[in-house]
């Protein structure tokens, strides 16, 4: 006889059970129905039993309050958001999410919110974001729980520390929970937190520790922790504070390695002082321009055309002003250096009368914007990558050319000794013209890379010109080792010097310290070896 | 008259040439009246002395690039120091006329939240302290910086891009308002100079009177330094340094005193032409600038001295008449005429006027320079 009565009683509990949840977790469509009845004050408890529920619609709700686009009908309850979409209204029911039309004949309600209820909206919010199945979205979440850890229950973070998978959101996390134990009072539990957070870099956990350490009333032992992880905090910072330094100090130099690069070798090869340098890297960047305009639709592929485009453009220029006027000028230097400048002069013009004297606008492909996010304080934007990249794969690509190809071969002869070259039959007036065309062409190529960096204009070049010859003139002549060398460090030198005296007094700085390096190695840093002069 | 002073020497020549336009343009001015033929007016007199001011400063270039080889693309940075010396001087003369008031402070420190003038404008208010300012400061930059450069034996291009380098670091530090000398906006606004002001016809013709007289007096110096014995060997440097050096000349020392003295004489330049243009800003060392002076003594004809007072005042003239009617055309009228007179005209307009009258032979191969 028990039996039926064991068969009883757990049928009746069972019932119990779903009894008792029902009570306890009304549905999505109860706790809806009874939105239009709320007020400022009993809005938030309401919205924490929607939080309390798995149902994808909150989400949506809960921005649509936020925004105060929720609206209910007058008589028969119907709770809706109404929402702009490209200036035409859309009513979207709540409970369905189906776009419905216009309830005609009534005025809608609308379900206010306060202050107060928006910033619980927002907790709200935060809390379900960092249990959201997307990871992307959960670590956004914690991240914005940092800089206010008050706004998540020591309970509901416990929670999701034990659910949590992805390592960097769980690091996140246990930051947050130790950010929350530094309060506790408790000494043994703040010696644990401020040995969590050792070595983290988050902004805002340095914050909170140093606010620790503005309290008097601290415990030796806390005290000294937390001397000693703010201390390892800095020292970390530092650190990265000098790699960012480095990483911008060497897309610098490597900018400077493509504009100077071009120039070492016309110089180097010709002993050719080419002052209309810093316009072939205008063309370049205008090319550029250019083909975005006549290529709207493929922006993201632009500069790929651009770069042999570019190196096609300036070096045709190139080749037309060695063959017009540089060929006549042979062994005058100081003749050659005016008879280019006044070339730079009439191409500025040119530009200016051509396209305007106003910058003009350069798109940047999607892939070259955002950064890569090393750690809290160290990232790298991409563009800069691509560039120390390109550039590298530039210099290499040169080196190569000259080291292997024959017309190399014959540009390095004529650079050592230029009559003995014409003694062994190489043309030397065509490879006069093809250096001339490389370099310039090298120098087009520059200015595409500089249309990312800066302002396209008439005399985007006269402001690197002079920098390009400090590069070739340090580097030492005909050297491409010595050029990069010399790109690099120029670069990294004025990036370091730049936080501390500020830019303009440290390209004053980095002159006079170039004068003075002129004095001391006439030949720069890497002399071609040879009989001297 | 004509057929005397193509007798003369080309100092006698210059000078009375010089001594007669001004005599004229003074009397022309001041005696006709307005509208009469012969009348010149205080624009033209005002801008002729800028053209003499030009002029000067093409000499002082002429004197180091033409006899010495010394290509300078830095000469503007002398010209702004002596302007920028003078510049001090004018600013303090405005004392309490200032849009502040204040007697002590020129307007842009007192912008500048600044209670006391720097120490290197103490001293600025005075008029021989001016003087020695416009002297020393282009002067002793000139010489640390041609002592440093000469003596290490930088030079051809090198030195030309160092020169440039140079006034192009000067441009930026002039352009920070943290110098003390007026930031981007430099010195403007001038009232007077020793007590008389600034924009009375009188003032402006002693001013163009004093332009004339010095830049005689420094046509007559630098004739006697080309054609004195240290000249001769200042010109041998320009044709083969090495071998000057061989024979036993310390051609460094040479080089030196003329680039100082060049320099000297382009800050003068500088403050006669402060006043009678009433501003000085940073883009006065702007390196595009010196280039102009380059082409000024260019075409004119580098190594003669005449050459280089021709250049300037023809090629400033056709500035101010081709930026009048199209300012466009003047960047490639520039360039042009660089190219032009590199390729065609290795000697300048004087060469070509020497070609037909070949008259004394006081300049030396000056194929070889360069």
């Amino acid at each position: 006889m028990v039996k039926p009565f064991l068969a009883l009683f757990f049928v009746l509990s069972f019932l119990g059970m779903a009894f008792n949840v029902g009570a306890e977790e009304q549905s999505f469509e109860e706790l809806v129905a009874e939105l239009p009845d709320t007020n400022f004050k009993t809005l938030p408890a309401l919205l924490d039993k929607f939080a309390e529920q798995d149902d994808p619609r909150t989400a949506i709700l809960l921005t649509n309050l936020l925004g105060g686009d929720v609206y209910y009908h007058p008589r028969s309850q119907q709770v809706i958001t109404m929402t702009k979409v490209q200036g035409e209204r859309q009513f979207i029911d709540v409970l369905t999410s189906e776009v419905i039309a216009e309830p005609s004949g009534v005025r809608l309600r609308k379900v206010r919110v306060n202050n107060s209820v928006r910033s619980h909206i927002r907790q709200l919010q935060a809390q379900q974001n960092i249990s959201d199945s997307n990871p992307d979205v959960r670590l956004k979440a914690v991240k914005n729980l940092l800089s206010d850890v008050d706004q998540i229950s020591p309970q509901l973070l416990a929670n999701r520390l034990q659910k949590e998978q992805d390592s960097d959101i769980h690091a996140l996390l246990s930051a947050i929970a130790a950010l929350h134990e530094l309060d506790s009072g408790d000494e043994s539990k703040q010696l644990d937190a401020i040995n969590t957070l050792r070595g983290n870099l988050q902004p805002d956990v340095r914050i909170a520790l140093m606010q620790l350490q503005q309290r008097d009333a601290l415990p030796e032992t806390v005290r000294d922790a937390l001397n000693s992880t703010l201390a390892g905090i800095e020292t970390q910072r530092k650190w990265y504070g000098w790699a960012e330094n480095i990483f911008f100090g060497v897309s610098m130099g490597s900018v400077l390695l493509l504009a100077a690069i071009g120039l070492a070798i016309t110089f180097g090869v010709m002993g050719v002082i080419n002052m209309a340098h810093g316009e072939m890297i205008m063309l370049g960047a205008y090319t550029t321009y250019v083909i975005q305009q006549a290529f709207p639709g493929l922006i993201e592929y632009s500069l790929l055309m651009a770069v042999p485009a570019a190196f096609l453009v300036s070096g045709f220029v190139g080749i037309v002003i060695e063959r017009s006027v540089i060929q006549f000028l042979k062994g005058r230097p100081l003749e050659t250096l005016l008879a280019t400048f006044g070339i730079s002069l009439i191409l500025q013009q040119l530009v200016r009368t051509v396209f305007s004297p106003l910058n003009r606008q350069v798109a940047a492909p999607e892939w070259m914007s955002g950064s890569l996010q090393i750690n809290p304080v160290f990232s790298v934007t991409y563009n800069r990558l691509y560039i120390i990249l390109f550039s590298l794969t530039v210099f290499f690509a040169l080196m190569i050319f000259l080291k292997k190809s024959s017309l190399g071969l014959h540009v390095r002869a004529v650079a050592q000794n230029r009559d003995m070259a014409r003694a062994l039959s190489v043309k030397s007036n065509w490879v006069d013209a093809a250096t001339f065309g490389l370099g310039s062409g090298i120098a087009g190529v520059a200015g595409v890379v500089l249309s990312q960096l800066t302002n396209v204009g008439p005399n985007l070049g006269q402001s690197y010109i002079i920098d390009s010859f400090l590069v070739v003139v340090f580097g030492g002549v005909a050297s491409l080792w010595g050029t990069l060398v010399s790109a690099m460090t120029l670069g990294i030198v004025n990036k370091f010097l730049e936080p501390v005296t500020g830019p303009v007094l440290a390209t004053i700085i980095v002159l006079v310290g170039l004068v003075f390096f002129i004095q001391k190695r006439p030949m720069g840093l890497f002399p071609q070896k040879g009989r001297a002069e | 008259m004509l057929a005397k002073l193509m007798r003369l020497s080309s100092v006698q020549r210059v000078v009375s040439i010089l001594a007669i336009v001004g005599i004229y343009v003074i009397l022309a001015n001041t005696l006709f009246p307005e509208g009469s033929f012969f009348h010149v007016s205080s624009y033209s007199v005002n801008l002729l002395g800028k053209y003499l001011c030009y002029a000067l400063l093409a000499l002082a270039l002429d004197l180091v690039w033409g006899y010495c080889g010394i290509l300078s693309l830095g000469h503007g940075a002398f010209f702004a120091l002596g302007g920028y010396a003078m510049g001090m001087y004018l600013m303090r003369q405005i004392g309490d006329r200032g849009v502040y008031g204040n007697p002590e402070l020129p307007d842009f420190m007192v912008f500048l939240n600044w209670d006391s003038l720097p120490w290197f404008w103490q001293g600025s208010d005075s008029f021989v302290w001016m003087i020695a300012m416009v002297v020393l400061a282009p002067g002793l930059l000139a010489y640390v910086f041609g002592a440093m450069a000469f003596r290490s034996r930088v030079s051809g291009v090198y030195l030309s891009i160092m020169t440039q380098a140079m006034t192009y670091a000067l441009m930026l530090a002039f352009f920070r308002n943290e110098m003390g000398f007026g930031g981007n906006n430099g010195m403007t606004d001038f009232k007077d100079i020793l007590g008389f002001s600034l924009q009375s016809d009188t003032t402006r013709l002693v001013l163009f009177g004093l332009t004339v007289v010095i830049l005689a007096a420094a046509y007559y110096l630098c004739d006697r330094i080309v054609t004195c014995k240290a000249g001769k060997i200042i010109t041998a440097i320009r044709d083969s340094e090495s071998r000057v050096r061989f024979v036993g000349y310390n051609s460094a020392s040479y080089k030196v005193f003329l680039f100082t003295f060049s320099a000297v004489l382009a800050g003068i330049a500088g403050a006669l032409y402060v006043p009678q243009v009433g501003i000085i800003n940073p883009g006065e060392f702007s390196p595009i600038n010196s280039i102009e002076i380059v082409i000024w003594v260019a075409i004119g004809g580098r190594g003669t001295l005449y050459g280089a007072i021709i250049g300037a005042v023809v090629v400033s003239f056709a500035k101010t008449r081709l930026t009048g009617i199209m300012p466009e055309a003047w960047l490639f009228a520039l360039g042009g005429l660089f190219v032009l007179v590199t390729l065609l005209l290795p000697k300048g307009l004087v060469g070509l006027f020497d070609k037909r009258f070949p008259a004394k032979k006081n300049t030396t191969a000056q194929e070889n320079a360069a």
